[in-house]
């Protein structure tokens, strides 16, 4: 037995180290085309049906001066000069501080959706009826353009300020996230409540438990594979979810203000956009690997994926 | 000599009718069938007989249409929720996140009892269906026949006076099957559990039982009741001693409900 669990964890550990290999080696990879195709592409891009006056005809491939396609080396050394000029703090220094606001109301949207998300997952597990009747319009609640509804929660929340009780902006902004987080979360955890063969639970029938033993015995940690990537998707969705709400409703301090500002003065400062840009990269990395390490904690509920 | 004692099983008239979207159909028709305390019965027949119908009645996972079921003297439904019964499938069923250990115990668990009391009876079943070495193993490092011991021992769990079993060693290799069947007559005969046994082999009836019910469907019914009476030790000398061969012959002919006209055949 102890046998097979060691070659198991060896076939284990190169396997992981090829995929760090290969990640880098993807990251290279859209390196080399950014720079091939700005080497080779025409500096002021292809463009079909155009006539004399300017902006006219369809851009089919894109620019590639220095203004619309910055070299990969210019947006890193950007990151080390000053945010605006003078002595403002390095682009670097901004953008993380910013991120580490972003990442703060992130935090607070996952969690709102895991909420709510697993409450919904509960009632319409437990309720057949309830999951004929929630469940479509779950689906439906995703195709609300978060543009559109950002501002109405905005204004939600300041109706609520109104009568007395402080409602900060940035609550609003993790509400919307957390209207892109919960969805992931309820529909996995659904499944995963639902996952329990027959045999399971014909045999807590058999001894005697009720909906709250079997719910904690058996559906939860039956759960858990189907519940860990929705998890991950939500932080995903989360962190999505703030930087288009800090846009639509213009809260100032994170990501997506700083993104939006900084692209207005793109064509005087080409490089100084993909500060936030790559700080956004790097916090769904680091929002999605807070929730990997959850998994961690739970890895023996995942061994039902070795065996069937 | 059992008057004193419940039967374990009594059904007196059971029918089962199940309702489908095609309309109904019979599953079970005037099921009379006793089995007393720490007897060993088995039920045989051909698919859709409801041999395993008729298990999941006693075991209250469905419930009877029509006629009398009573677990010691209870309503099945009372004897599921005091757990006097242990059950076991064709698949192990065990938990994949729990290991040997907690899955014996997950029935104590559930019932409440404290730590150290699961702990010393996990210890005592372990050593009944010789896992000692494995409690602390997870079910996908086991072998199937290990998974199917460890959940005869969770069925053992609460101390069932009755065992119901159906098809336990259907997805086993022929070896292990031999080999967890003799385990199985020496854990009955330990523990003087009632046993009912679902099977659709006849060489595995005849070996384990007292007595072996002979099933027949379109409608599920109980067409006859053959006494096996081969007493004392059941061990390998038994698989090949002509008692034996006799009685595998006496349930074969009363499946195919005529005298079997073929000698070549025995």
């Amino acid at each position: 037995m102890s046998d097979r669990t060691t070659t198991r964890a060896a076939r284990r550990a190169p396997l992981r180290a090829s995929s760090v290999g290969w990640g880098v080696t993807g990251v290279l990879a859209v390196i080399v085309l950014w720079e091939l195709y700005k080497y080779l592409g025409p500096e002021e891009g292809v463009t079909v049906g155009d006539t004399d006056e300017a902006g006219s005809g369809q851009i089919i491939l894109p620019r590639t001066h220095d203004r619309a396609m910055p070299h990969v080396w210019a947006m890193v050394t950007r990151l080390f000069e000053p945010t605006s000029g003078g002595d403002s703090p390095l682009l670097i220094v901004s953008v993380a501080t910013a991120a580490a606001v972003t990442l703060g109301i992130a935090a607070v949207g996952w969690l709102l959706g895991v909420t709510v998300g697993l409450g919904l997952s509960l009632v319409m597990q437990r309720w057949r009826l309830l999951e004929w009747g929630l469940l479509p319009w779950i689906v439906v609640s995703q195709t609300v353009p978060l543009i559109a509804l950002a501002p109405v929660i905005n204004a939600i929340g300041n109706q609520i300020d109104r009568s007395g009780t402080p409602w900060p902006q940035w609550l609003s902004v993790a509400v919307i996230a957390s209207y892109l987080a919960f969805f992931p979360v309820a529909v996995g955890a659904l499944r995963g409540l639902q996952s329990p063969d027959r045999i399971h639970l014909d045999l807590m029938r058999t001894y005697g438990a009720g909906y709250w033993p079997t719910l904690v015995r058996l559906r939860l940690p039956a759960a858990v594979p189907h519940l860990l990537p929705a998890l991950r998707l939500a932080a995903a969705n989360a962190v999505l979810g703030v930087v288009v709400a800090e846009v639509s409703i213009g809260m100032r301090g994170g990501l997506g203000r700083m993104l939006i500002q900084l692209a207005g003065q793109g064509s005087s400062d080409p490089a100084a956009p993909w500060g936030p840009i790559f700080g956004a990269v790097v916090l769904g990395l680091i929002a999605a690997g807070s929730v990997a390490l959850i998994g961690v904690g739970l890895k023996d509920y995942r061994r039902g994926e070795a065996t069937s | 000599m059992t008057s004193a004692l419940p039967a374990a099983v009594k059904a007196t008239g059971v029918d089962k009718v199940f309702t489908g979207s095609r309309g109904e159909v019979v599953a079970l028709t005037g099921v009379d069938l006793e089995v007393a305390a720490g007897e060993f019965v088995s039920l045989i027949g051909p698919s859709g007989c409801g041999k395993s119908t008729l298990l999941r009645l006693i075991a209250d996972l469905e419930t009877t249409s029509a006629g009398h079921l009573e677990i010691f003297g209870k309503s099945a439904s009372q004897a599921r929720q005091d757990q006097d019964y242990g059950i076991a499938f064709q698949q192990a069923g065990l938990l994949p996140w729990r290991t040997v250990r907690d899955n014996i115990g997950l029935p104590l668990q559930l019932r409440g009892q404290d730590r150290r009391r699961r702990a010393d009876r996990v210890s005592e079943l372990t050593a009944l269906v010789g896992l000692e070495e494995f409690v602390d193993h997870y079910p996908d490092q086991l072998s199937g026949g290990m998974q199917q011991r460890v959940a005869i021992a969770r069925a053992l769990a609460s101390e069932p006076r009755l065992l119901l079993m159906d098809e336990p060693f259907g997805a086993l290799d022929e070896m292990t099957r031999e080999y967890l069947q003799s385990e199985l007559t020496r854990i009955a005969a330990e523990t003087k559990a009632a046993v009912v046994f679902v099977t659709h082999s006849i060489p595995e009836a005849v070996f384990l039982s007292d007595r072996v019910v002979v099933m027949s469907p379109r409608p599920g019914r109980i067409t006859d009741v053959v006494t096996v009476g081969l007493d004392g030790q059941r061990d390998e000398a038994l698989r090949e001693s002509p008692a034996y061969f006799e009685r595998v012959t006496a349930v074969r002919e009363a499946l195919h409900g005529t005298q079997v006209d073929r000698p070549n055949e025995r």
